[in-house]
């Protein structure tokens, strides 16, 4: 290790740069030719905050005669910081390329220092990569990442069966506490946001109902129909799509963060299956919730239809309770729980399954939580239309 | 007890750190810590993991206020002021963190430059012009249209440090610059804090607990003891390593086992 003993000259060298205020004004140079030499002065403060910066033109050195040398001269030159050695460089880089003889030893020493810290040949930017409009490819491109994307979210949730069935039998690697947490997350913390909006959804029914039937004078099936449509449609997927925003949005989210400070690498060199440590409980706890959810849901909807009946119809609460269990076989409420039990494992999985695949950077988590939140809600309502089908199909 | 260098040094006096106390609530980091960092020197904040370090180096960065005591940069009182002068003194600052704390959604150019877009007026060609140099000055030009992801640890930390430097600040801080980095590119990275000291003139302070690197840049000194939660030595660490009689510095400083009867009850 060689002696520091230069406190003293590294001293002088920083009195030269900060204190030497003797001479003021805008950053300047100009080259002068004499005898045998070409002196370029610089004077002035080079601060690169106060603004203006000068530029070393390409054919700064054009005039400077064949082999004769370039030299600074420094007197003049008052603060300076690197926006002096910016313009330094462009200048050793010109006079590379024109061969002329620069003499960086004329320069001041803390300059000369950082300047060869510099590389010495300029910076090209990399060529973009072409870039042209091939449809065919990129639809080909979309649907094979589409029936990839499709096989991966089947696979993991075959996995996070497995690991289901394993934790029936005893021998799974989910901790009840991470389950516990997930149910409590995605169960009674949203029953305040799930109640208030099948509510309102209830009530909205029953305002619109009211306006045709009042004209029949049919106010009482205001009951039915807000019963109905709650019961098949509303409630499961108003609550779904709730669910798909608060929950599979923090699921992407903490998977996608424990990604990036490489928490997920660290379960899997452990060898605890990233499926059913993680995936399980997640999953589990939305496809357990999702479905008590849409009851309740149900519930607090046609309560909502029953407030907007009773205040501006002429309907007895008796009757819009006989109307309400008249209306409702129970195999449609058996219907509505299977869609939310369906859509509650599909949220699960695909927003683990986005939050497993996101990148490593902060941007990443941001990504990755919008990402779940519009693919939780257009698989909903795609789901939901599968199953208006299939209802149409085996006539429920 | 020796255990504060002799100073012969007459460099007018940058910061000046006196009595003061780092708590988070009821729970004291650090008391009564008091030093003195002259311009142009390369100060040491040394200690064991644990001693509060980082914690004072936050303080002295604007991120935690200290309970007790004053920090004063030249003239002001960083401390005492409001925000608004507390960011006009901290903008004389650069910081280099731990792990660099790149930006993650811009490329290592966009990182640099985003200072020089908020606080100055300059036109977008020079910026580029002067994000090439600060990145050449740390030998990362070639990576100017990367993502920090895509770069190594030591990558990040020059990329750190090339950021540090954007407005050109007077005081750098660095928070174990050579933690995780190999000997070589340690080296390498001590050789360009030389550097970049002697040629812009910088005062810097280092927080770190890498001996070698220490001893081969540092100037001057503090050394923080977890047990006393107090300073227990001032000095360079070459100093430190030669001359100071406390049996804990002069464990650290040999890498040496503490024997823990002698540790206590003589600072």
């Amino acid at each position: 290790m060689p002696p520091r003993n230069r406190v003293g000259e590294v001293a002088a060298l920083r009195l030269e740069r900060l204190v030497k205020t003797s001479v003021n004004g805008a950053p300047q140079w100009h080259l002068q030719p004499e005898a045998n030499r070409t002196l370029v002065t610089l004077s002035g403060d080079w601060i690169a905050q106060q603004g203006h910066l000068p530029d070393f033109p390409e054919s700064g050195f054009r005039d400077v005669p064949h082999g004769e040398p370039v030299e600074f001269s420094t007197d003049q030159l008052g603060k300076w910081d690197t926006s002096l050695i910016s313009f330094l460089w462009e200048l050793k880089r010109t006079a590379r390329e024109d061969n002329v003889q620069l003499r960086i030893d004329t320069l001041p020493e803390s300059a000369r220092k950082l300047l060869d810290l510099l590389p010495e040949i300029p910076p090209t930017p990399a060529p973009l990569p072409p870039h042209k409009f091939q449809p065919v490819t990129a639809v080909g491109q979309l649907t094979l990442d589409t029936l990839d994307e499709v096989g991966c979210v089947s696979e993991m949730g075959a996995a996070a069966a497995r690991g289901g069935f394993a934790a029936v039998v005893g021998r799974g690697m989910m901790r009840t506490v991470d389950l516990m947490s997930d149910l409590s997350a995605a169960g009674p913390a949203a029953l305040l946001i799930v109640g208030v909006v099948n509510f309102l959804v209830g009530a909205i029914l029953a305002f619109v109902g009211s306006v045709e039937l009042h004209k029949f004078a049919a106010d009482i099936y205001v009951a039915s129909l807000v019963a109905i449509a709650m019961v098949r449609e509303m409630s499961a997927v108003m609550t779904a799509i709730i669910m798909a925003g608060r929950t599979g949005g923090a699921y992407a989210a903490r998977i996608s963060t424990m990604q990036a400070n490489e928490e997920i690498d660290a379960l899997q060199v452990f060898g605890i299956p990233v499926s059913s440590y993680l995936i399980l409980p997640s999953v589990l706890a939305l496809a357990f919730t999702m479905p008590l959810l849409y009851l309740y849901g149900c519930l607090i909807g046609m309560l909502g239809g029953f407030f907007v009946s009773y205040i501006m119809l002429d309907v007895s609460p008796l009757g819009y309770f006989h109307e309400t269990l008249q209306a409702l076989p129970l195999d449609q409420f058996t219907f509505g729980f299977i869609k939310s039990l369906v859509f509650g494992t599909f949220i699960g999985l695909t927003s683990c399954r986005i939050g497993l695949k996101a990148g490593r950077s902060a941007a990443d988590v941001g990504i990755a939580a919008t990402k779940a939140v519009v693919v939780g809600i257009v698989g909903v309502i795609a789901l939901d239309a599968v199953f208006a089908v299939i209802a149409n199909v085996i006539g429920i | 007890m020796n255990n504060q260098m002799p100073s012969t040094d007459d460099r007018p006096v940058m910061i000046d750190v006196n009595d003061v106390t780092l708590a988070f609530g009821p729970r004291v980091i650090q008391h009564d810590v008091s030093f003195q960092v002259r311009r142009g020197s390369i100060f040491a904040v040394m200690g064991g993991s644990g001693c509060g370090k980082s914690t004072l180096l936050k303080s002295m960065i604007g991120l935690l206020r200290p309970t007790h005591g004053t920090y004063m940069v030249q003239k002001d009182n960083y401390w005492a002021g409001d925000d608004d002068s507390r960011v006009r003194i901290g903008r004389r600052f650069g910081v280099l963190f731990q792990s660099g704390a790149l930006w993650s959604s811009m490329t290592v150019g966009e990182n640099v430059a985003l200072p020089m877009q908020m606080f100055t007026k300059l036109e977008p060609h020079v910026i580029r012009q002067l994000v090439e140099l600060k990145l050449g000055l740390v030998g990362m030009l070639h990576a100017i249209d990367q993502y920090p992801s895509e770069l190594s640890g030591g990558m990040r930390k020059r990329a750190g440090l090339a950021r540090a430097m954007s407005l050109d600040p007077d005081i750098l801080f660095f928070d174990e610059p050579s933690a995780g980095l190999d000997p070589i590119t340690s080296a390498r990275l001590d050789e360009l804090i030389l550097n970049l000291r002697d040629g812009l003139g910088a005062t810097i302070i280092i927080v770190s607990h890498e001996l070698s690197s220490l001893f081969h840049i540092a100037d001057d000194g503090i050394f923080l003891d977890a047990d006393q939660k107090t300073a227990i030595a001032h000095g360079s660490p070459t100093w430190l390593r030669d001359h100071c009689t406390d049996p804990t510095v002069h464990a650290f400083m040999h890498r040496e086992q503490l024997d823990s009867s002698s540790s206590h009850g003589n600072g």
